[in-house]
């Protein structure tokens, strides 16, 4: 096959919501670095190799900063979505002014002291079982458990109340947008969000919490500067969208997958020390990820064996590449108790996961006490009458019907 | 097994911390990690590779020799 001419439309459909579309293995073999055209209709290259989506993700000369003149816009709206919004702006994207701004937020996330947040998060998982339980068969494990956890773990840490959850989801959504939006839907919602998270920090300044955004205020970091105003907020919103729909959506699908061969569950009610690892491993075979990580590069950089010009937007779609022979083997088969398992589903280098302890400790708890509490879990339709969530740049079910 | 870590490239994710806690910590302040047993016992090689091997910064390196 020689190189597509025409660029590919992007994102690739694929017929079934739990596979991968058929163009990954054709790509990663013969046309690693693929013209595309994104929603917007601006063109990029598409990577789809572990390696050099590794690569280039942990290449700072890689900017996450699309704004920049003749970055692409990716969304269909005319700003071109989250990842070129001024808003997104407001949070340092690159070099020591993220790092600082990451070491100062990274204090929240660390390993212990999510840790500390474990037996919470599993209360609410049984509270909310015990409410999807009360409600009756079949169930949306989607809306019954997937979203509200999250959210709520989310505004816990934030100390914002989750009664608002709906207005975030809204807001969030169109933070989210690829297709589903307009610009003026989404422009409204913006103002919105940052007029709510604006009052959430002076009601902080006030009266303040023992929450992130209350010691946000008052900390600073090794220079002795706090974040200012506008950074606060920033952090405020990014957290608060960065924190749920990501995860909301990975429940759903974490849970879809194990159940769309039940003897993974039955494994996994056999063995409980394959948690973590299954965990590990449906995150490295979502097919249905998202759209990728968007970078802009200003110089000529080769990456697997071709120059790419300075100027381009690459697409790196760290769902191709989890799937990628060359890195794992098997790739195509989901192997419960693969380790070490490198995946990239929250990618590598300097803009890595910050909320990634949060998140694994979340899938890890709601598999737990699901595996306790509904033994007898199975989905009420075949895997595949699942549907994905689409317009959005994360991947989702529409729901995941379930009873036991 | 020989173990460092460079501050410089770590960016406070906490996956080693969540494989090896006898071996790594993070600091409060920052996230950043903390090596807490440079030659960890034998028991926590296997796990301490898989944490350098996961590792988004590349932050670990692991020697077997000494
Ligand atoms: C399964 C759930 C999640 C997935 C798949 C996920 C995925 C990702 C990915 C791929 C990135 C890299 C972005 C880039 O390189 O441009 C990222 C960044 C980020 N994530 Fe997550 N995430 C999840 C959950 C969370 C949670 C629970 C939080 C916590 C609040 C969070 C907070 C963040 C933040 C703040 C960043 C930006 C880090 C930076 O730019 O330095 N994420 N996430
Ligand atoms: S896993 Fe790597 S990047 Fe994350 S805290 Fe440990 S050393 Fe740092």
């Amino acid at each position: 096959m020689e190189r597509h001419v025409e660029p590919l439309a992007y994102p690739i459909p694929s017929d079934e919501a739990l596979e991968p579309p058929a163009e990954w293995a054709e790509l990663r073999g013969r046309c690693p670095v693929a013209p595309i055209r994104l929603p917007s209709g601006d063109q990029a290259a598409l990577l789809t190799r572990y390696s050099d989506v590794k690569q280039v993700l942990a290449d700072p000369r890689f900017t996450r900063d699309l704004g920049a003149a003749g970055g692409a816009r990716v969304a269909a709206n005319e700003s071109g979505g989250v990842f070129s919004s001024p808003m997104s702006q407001a949070i340092p994207q690159d070099g020591e002014d993220h790092q600082r701004w990451r070491r100062m937020v990274g204090r929240w996330f660390t390993a212990k002291r999510i840790a500390a947040l474990r037996p919470g998060i599993a209360a609410m998982a049984e509270q909310l079982i015990d409410a999807m339980v009360d409600d009756g068969r079949p169930a949306d494990l989607r809306a019954s458990l997937g979203f509200p956890l999250p959210v709520w773990v989310i505004c816990d840490l934030l100390g914002v109340p989750e009664s608002d959850r709906d207005r975030f989801s809204h807001w969030s959504d169109t933070l989210l947008n690829l297709t589903r939006y307009s610009d003026q839907e989404i422009t409204e919602a913006q103002v919105e969000f940052f007029g709510y998270m604006s009052r959430q920090v002076a009601a902080r300044r006030a009266d303040p919490g023992d929450d992130l955004l209350s010691s946000l205020l008052t900390e600073t970091g090794p220079d002795g500067k706090g974040l200012d105003e506008t950074t606060l907020i920033a952090t405020g919103l990014g957290l608060l969208v960065a924190g749920h729909e990501t995860t909301a959506n990975m429940i759903g699908k974490m849970v879809a997958m194990l159940l769309a061969d039940r003897t993974r569950w039955e494994r996994l009610l056999a063995d409980r020390s394959l948690v973590r690892v299954a965990v590990e491993e449906t995150l490295r075979y979502d097919a249905n990820s998202g759209i990728g990580l968007p970078r802009y590069i200003t110089e000529d950089v080769e990456v697997g064996g071709a120059v790419i010009p300075r100027g381009t937007t690459v697409m790196c779609s760290m769902a191709a590449a989890n799937r990628d022979e060359e890195a794992f083997e098997h790739a195509d088969e989901m192997v419960l108790e693969r380790s070490p398992n490198p995946h990239l589903a929250f990618g590598t280098g300097a803009h890595s996961c910050l909320g990634q302890a949060l998140a694994r400790t979340e899938l890890q708890t709601v598999l737990e006490v699901l595996l306790d509490r509904l033994p007898t879990l199975e989905l009420a339709v075949a895997p595949e009458k699942l549907e994905r969530v689409d317009g959005l740049v994360v991947g989702g079910l529409r729901a995941v019907p379930v009873r036991w | 097994m020989r173990v460092t870590v460079d501050e410089d490239r770590c960016c406070g994710a906490g996956q080693c911390v969540l494989l090896a806690p006898e071996v790594f910590d993070q600091r409060d302040e920052d996230g950043i990690v903390v090596l807490l047993d440079a030659e960890p016992a034998p028991s926590l090689h296997a796990i301490v590779r898989e944490a350098a091997e996961v590792c988004p910064g590349a932050a670990i390196a692991v020697s077997e020799d000494g």
